[in-house]
C-alpha cells in the first residue's frame, strides 16, 4: 500500500507524491510514518523531515505546522517546505543573522514574524549541514 | 482662437497620455492575473487547514482560548488595507468612506499602504503603526502584520480587530468590506475560490472519524488558531490586491478611452481649420489676380 504524501504551503503544494517513509519533526519528537498509521493529527516544529522514496532519500527543511496521518496519506501544513538541494546555506545564514539583529533593536512589534523567519532559517541550516557529512 | 499647429501639440501630447494608461493598463491586468493566481495557490492550505481545524473543533467541547475571549468592546482596531498608489478609480475614497462608522475617540488604526496612511494624518486619526509590504506578499510578510495586531488584542490594548479592505466581486466591482477578525466569533471554514473571493463562507464540515491528537486536541487547536487569523488577514490582503489592480485596470481602459475619443475630436478640429486656412488662401490669390488683370 503506498504512502501518499502531500506539504502544502500558503504559496504552493510543494509536495505530493507517493513514498515509502516520512520521517516527522514532531513536537514530542520525530516520529516515522509507514503505511497503515492511525489516523493521527499533531503539530510539527521547524525542522528536517524526511521522505525514502524508490530507496532514495530526499531531506526537507520545514517550518512550523500541523501533520494529518491517516493509514495511506500524510498531509503536512506548514508555512515553509524547501528541498534541501534547494536551500542557499549563505541565504539562509544572512536571513538568520538578519533576522537575530532585528531580535536585538526592535524588541515587540514584528518579533513574533521574526522569530518565525529565525526558526525557519535555522532549520534550513541544520538540514543543510545534516547533508553535507 | 487656437491655431493648426497649438492643435497639433495637444493631439500629440493626448496621443502619448493615451499610450502611457494604454501601458498602466495592461501591466494592472497581468499584475491582476497574478494576484488571482496566487489566491489560488492557497487554496490547497485553506482546504487542508480545514480538516485539521474541524477535526480539533469536534473534540474539542470547551472553546475556551484567548482568541476567542469576547469582551466588551472598549477600544476597537481597524486594519485599513489600502493602495500604495493612485490612479485606481474610486477605489481608496470609497474605502475611507468607511472608516467614518469608527468613533474616532476609541478606535486605532493601523495601516498597509501609503494611502490609507496619508488619508488618516489628514484627518487627525488615531494612527498606530504603518506597515509596509511588497507587491506580491507572502504569508511570512503579512504575518507581521496579523501578528503585532495578535499581540495587541492578547495584551488587552484592543477588544476588537476588524480588517476594512476592498473585496474584490469582480473585475468591475469592487466593495469595501469590514470583517471581524478577533475575537473569532466562529469558526468558520477558510475558503478560497479562483478569483480570490471569500464572501461566502459555509460552516466546518463534522468529520466522520476521531483522530488520535498529540499533545491533545485542545493544544492542536490552541497552535492552530493564531494561524486562522494569519491566514484570514493574508486572504483578506490577497482579495485587496486583485481590487487594486482590477480598480487600476478599468480605471486606465476609461482613460485611454476618453484619450481616443478626444485625439478623434482634435484631429477632426485640426482637418477642419487646415481646410478652412487652404479655402481662405485660394479665394486671397484668386482675388489677387482678378484685381491685377
Amino acid at each position: 500500500m503506498p504512502l501518499r504524501l502531500e506539504i502544502v504551503t500558503p504559496e504552493a503544494k510543494t509536495f505530493d507524491s507517493d513514498v515509502d517513509l516520512v520521517v516527522l519533526p514532531g513536537v514530542e519528537g520525530e516520529f516515522g510514518v509507514l503505511p497503515g498509521h492511525e489516523h493521527l493529527i499533531t503539530q510539527i516544529l521547524p525542522g528536517e523531515l524526511v521522505v525514502r522514496q524508490n530507496n532514495q532519500e530526499i531531506y526537507l527543511a520545514v517550518g512550523e505546522g500541523f501533520v494529518e496521518v491517516d493509514a495511506d496519506r500524510v498531509s503536512v501544513l506548514t508555512d515553509m517546505a524547501v528541498n534541501a538541494n534547494d536551500i542557499d546555506e549563505k541565504e539562509a545564514e544572512e536571513a538568520r543573522k538578519r533576522a537575530e539583529k532585528a531580535l536585538e533593536e526592535k524588541g515587540g512589534v514584528e518579533d513574533e514574524a521574526y522569530q518565525a523567519m529565525l526558526r525557519n532559517s535555522l532549520a534550513k541550516i541544520k538540514v543543510k549541514q545534516h547533508r553535507h557529512r | 482662437m487656437s491655431n493648426v499647429r497649438d492643435i497639433r501639440r495637444r493631439i500629440k501630447s493626448v496621443r502619448s497620455t493615451a499610450k502611457i494608461t494604454k501601458a498602466m493598463q495592461m501591466v494592472a491586468t497581468s499584475k491582476m492575473r497574478r494576484a488571482q493566481q496566487q489566491a489560488l495557490m492557497a487554496r490547497p492550505y485553506a482546504m487542508l487547514a480545514n480538516k485539521i481545524l474541524a477535526h480539533c473543533a469536534a473534540s474539542v467541547d470547551q472553546h475556551t482560548h484567548p482568541l476567542l475571549d469576547q469582551r466588551e468592546v472598549k477600544k476597537t482596531g481597524v486594519l485599513l488595507i489600502s493602495t500604495d498608489r493612485g490612479l485606481c478609480g474610486s477605489l481608496n475614497t470609497n474605502l475611507f468612506r468607511e472608516t467614518l462608522q469608527y468613533d474616532a475617540a476609541n478606535t486605532v488604526f493601523v495601516t498597509v499602504g501609503r494611502k490609507g496612511k496619508a488619508f488618516l494624518a489628514r484627518t487627525g486619526k488615531k494612527l498606530l503603526a504603518d506597515f509596509e509590504l511588497m507587491e506580491n506578499a507572502r504569508l511570512a510578510q503579512t504575518r507581521k502584520v496579523s501578528g503585532f495586531l495578535t499581540d495587541l488584542f492578547l495584551k488587552g490594548e484592543i477588544d476588537r480587530l476588524d480588517v476594512l479592505y476592498s473585496e474584490f466581486i469582480n473585475t468591475s466591482t469592487q466593495r469595501p468590506m469590514v470583517r471581524q477578525i478577533l475575537p473569532i466569533k466562529e469558526l468558520k471554514a477558510l475558503q478560497v475560490d479562483h478569483r480570490g473571493n471569500s464572501s461566502e463562507r459555509p460552516a466546518l464540515e463534522k468529520p466522520l472519524l476521531e483522530p488520535e491528537f498529540e499533545p491533545s486536541a485542545a493544544g492542536v487547536l490552541g497552535a492552530l488558531l493564531p494561524h486562522y487569523v494569519h491566514f484570514e488577514v493574508f486572504q483578506c490582503f490577497m482579495e485587496a490586491k486583485a481590487s487594486e489592480h482590477s480598480s487600476r485596470m478599468v480605471a486606465m481602459k476609461n482613460a485611454t478611452d476618453n484619450a481616443k475619443e478626444l485625439d478623434k475630436h482634435l484631429v477632426l478640429q485640426a482637418n477642419k481649420m487646415r481646410q478652412a486656412s487652404i479655402t481662405n488662401e485660394i479665394l486671397e490669390i484668386a482675388t489677387a489676380q482678378a484685381a491685377m488683370s
